[in-house]
């Protein structure tokens, strides 16, 4: 019996999110006294999953699968699972993962718990955590099917090494004309930027910066940390900012490890977009501001005297720890 | 064009979050119940087919009877009859096998359903639901075209978009960008009045059962409070994301 597990790439290079679900898979596993197996698309370099868990690597390469399609990807998922007899199918919460598994539930009958934060509580039965009311809440849900899929909430498990070593098996699915059905025409990609999905810390803005002439010491900031920049819902309307980076309720949802809002006043629709933050920091000129009922760190302060100080405080920093 | 549009019915974001029987139910005392952001952006890009195109909008929802007042706003807002399946929504896949049953015999060419509801955030409903009545699916729909029987749709991904052609029958996940929020409709009193006399369908269930459910509840434990420093020693800032938080 083994758990298998969806690892995503992109350009034949492994995400880092698929470690994760390797390293969380490899977790599940060990509750279920079975192994890990993993399924890749068009991936290049796959030893690397071993370091993370998984002993078997089923490596799909084909050309028409060269973009990302729901369906097709569900169908090899589910053949794989059949192949090898797994009950549990781990995900990821991209996009694309959100896409295909309700897809892959129906194909394989399969209870399915999203934003799922834990290891199963138990296994017999079925319990997982996961996040709901807009991270306002936990739900301990149980999947009374036979078959089992978790989409796992991004950093909600981190990366865990365990000393296994994978082996690779080519793996040719059966797809069918229905499968491209849905075509992909063109992508669309801001390529060079760090995106509020994959980053490890989002600095924002508000509307306490003005105007959008004075984002340039929050893309300041973004550049010193690595960081993805957002914004609150206002800033977007207002056109200050592309709408991609509006965060919130109606926006993106943020699960970095860390959020720095800079002139936000914490709105509860923008705070239902990064409640699954881990550290949140706050500047903000009003000690009353709500944000910072909902923040780790504060700094009450004029963001434009405070921001380019903390900039140059970072660079300094970065500099010491390279 | 016949449309459906799927509408949940969920606690306003602004509601406090509580629950009751030894945290194994959702406490509604107090809660203000309202359309689904997501599927609101749904319901107006419907109206819009609607009133360019030529559409008959129907909308629907699995439920008791007190999520009658979302489906007449619904109804208010323009769609043209509405259908309540009558039973208590238990998670995605009975809601999506009960959407799959109406929609089977409904002869939709589209079918739009929000990405994910605010309550439960789940996210598989409308992809659940293509897939047993197989049609085509897109997911986080932020742009809908359709010309005959042939669809243009945008969807969000993962730091970018993306332009994806097929075919109808279709089943969107939608979200905001399907509409700007600025077009969003409101009912007026027209509509409101005119809700009232357009038909609810009350129809029995089919009684599918679920995969999964909900057994317990729990609030995040409550958070220490912030920790404030002071703007001139930002130092201390670094210091604790550093060696206390560990984020940087
Ligand atoms: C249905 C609905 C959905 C919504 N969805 C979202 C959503 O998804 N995302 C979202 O963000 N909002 C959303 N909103 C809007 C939300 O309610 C707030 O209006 C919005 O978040 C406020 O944005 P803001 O904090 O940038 O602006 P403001 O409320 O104007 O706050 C600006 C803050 O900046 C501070 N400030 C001003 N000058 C300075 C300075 N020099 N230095 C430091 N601080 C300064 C002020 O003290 C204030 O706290 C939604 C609203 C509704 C009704």
């Amino acid at each position: 019996m083994s758990v298998l597990v969806y690892i995503e790439s992109e350009e034949g290079k492994i995400k880092k999110a698929g470690l994760e679900v390797a390293s969380y898979a490899k977790a599940v596993a060990e509750k279920m006294s079975a192994s890990v197996t993993a399924i890749t698309f068009n991936a290049e370099e796959t030893s690397e999953l071993g370091k993370y868990g998984v002993e078997k690597v089923l490596k799909v390469s084909n050309d028409k699968l060269a973009k990302f399609n729901a369906e097709a990807y569900s169908d090899a998922i589910k053949q794989a699972a059949e192949k090898e007899g797994s009950s549990v199918v781990v995900v990821s919460q991209s996009a694309n993962a959100k896409y295909l598994a309700p897809l892959l539930a129906v194909q394989m009958e399969a209870g399915y718990a999203s934003n799922v934060v834990g290891v199963p509580e138990s296994t017999e039965p079925f319990t997982v955590k996961r996040n709901a009311f807009s991270n306002k809440a936990f739900s301990f849900t149980k999947i009374a099917t036979d078959k089992k899929i978790i989409g796992l909430a991004k950093n909600a498990f981190g990366l865990v090494e365990s000393n296994a070593s994978a082996s690779e098996e080519a793996f040719s699915p059966n797809l069918d004309a229905h499968d491209f059905d849905v075509e992909v025409q063109s992508v669309d990609k801001a390529t060079d930027k760090v995106t509020i999905a994959d980053a490890e810390i989002v600095v924002s803005g508000g509307r306490g910066l003005k105007g959008p002439e004075n984002w340039g010491m929050i893309e300041e900031m973004a550049d010193i940390l690595g960081a993805a920049t957002a914004c609150s819902k206002p800033v977007s309307d207002m056109g200050w900012r592309p709408h991609s980076e509006h965060v919130g309720q109606t926006g993106k949802p943020v699960a970095s490890n860390l959020y720095i809002a800079v002139g936000i006043s914490g709105a509860i629709q923008h705070l239902a977009g990064i409640n699954a933050a881990k550290t949140k920091v706050v500047i903000n000129n009003d000690p009353d501001a709500p944000f910072f009922k909902a923040a780790d760190y504060g700094v009450v302060g004029d963001a434009f005297e405070v921001v380019p100080k903390l900039n140059e405080k970072l660079k300094e920093f970065k500099e010491k720890n390279a | 064009m016949k449309i459906l549009v799927c509408i949940s019915h969920v606690p306003d974001t602004t509601s406090k979050i509580n629950f009751t029987d030894d945290n194994t139910k959702f406490d509604t005392n107090g809660v203000q119940f309202v359309i689904n952001p997501n599927d609101e952006f749904g319901l107006t890009r419907a109206m819009w087919f609607k009133e360019k195109q030529g559409a008959t909008v129907d909308v629907i929802n699995v439920g008791g009877a007190e999520t009658e007042p979302t489906l007449r706003k619904a109804l208010a807002i323009g769609a043209d009859s509405a259908i309540r399946v009558n039973t208590e929504a238990k998670d995605g896949f009975q809601v999506a096998k009960e959407l799959a049953n109406v929609v089977k015999d409904g002869g939709y060419d589209l079918v739009i359903a929000g990405r994910e509801s605010i309550d439960y955030n789940g996210g598989m409903v409308p992809g659940m639901l293509a897939q047993m009545i197989k049609a085509n699916f897109v997911n986080n729909c932020i742009g809908l075209e359709i010309e005959g029987d042939k669809a243009t749709a945008t969807r969000e991904i993962d730091g970018g978009k993306e332009t994806l052609s097929t075919a109808l029958p279709l089943v969107i996940g939608g979200q905001k960008g399907l509409v700007e929020e600025s077009d969003l409709k409101i009912p007026n009193m027209r509509g409101i009045m005119q809700a009232r006399k357009k038909p609810l369908n009350v129809m029995e269930p089919a009684n599918a059962a679920s995969a999964t459910e909900a057994v317990k509840f729990e609030k995040p434990a409550p958070k220490g409070e912030v920790k404030l420093i002071d703007p001139d020693n930002l130092d201390e800032l670094i210091n604790l994301l550093h060696n206390e938080a560990k984020v940087i």
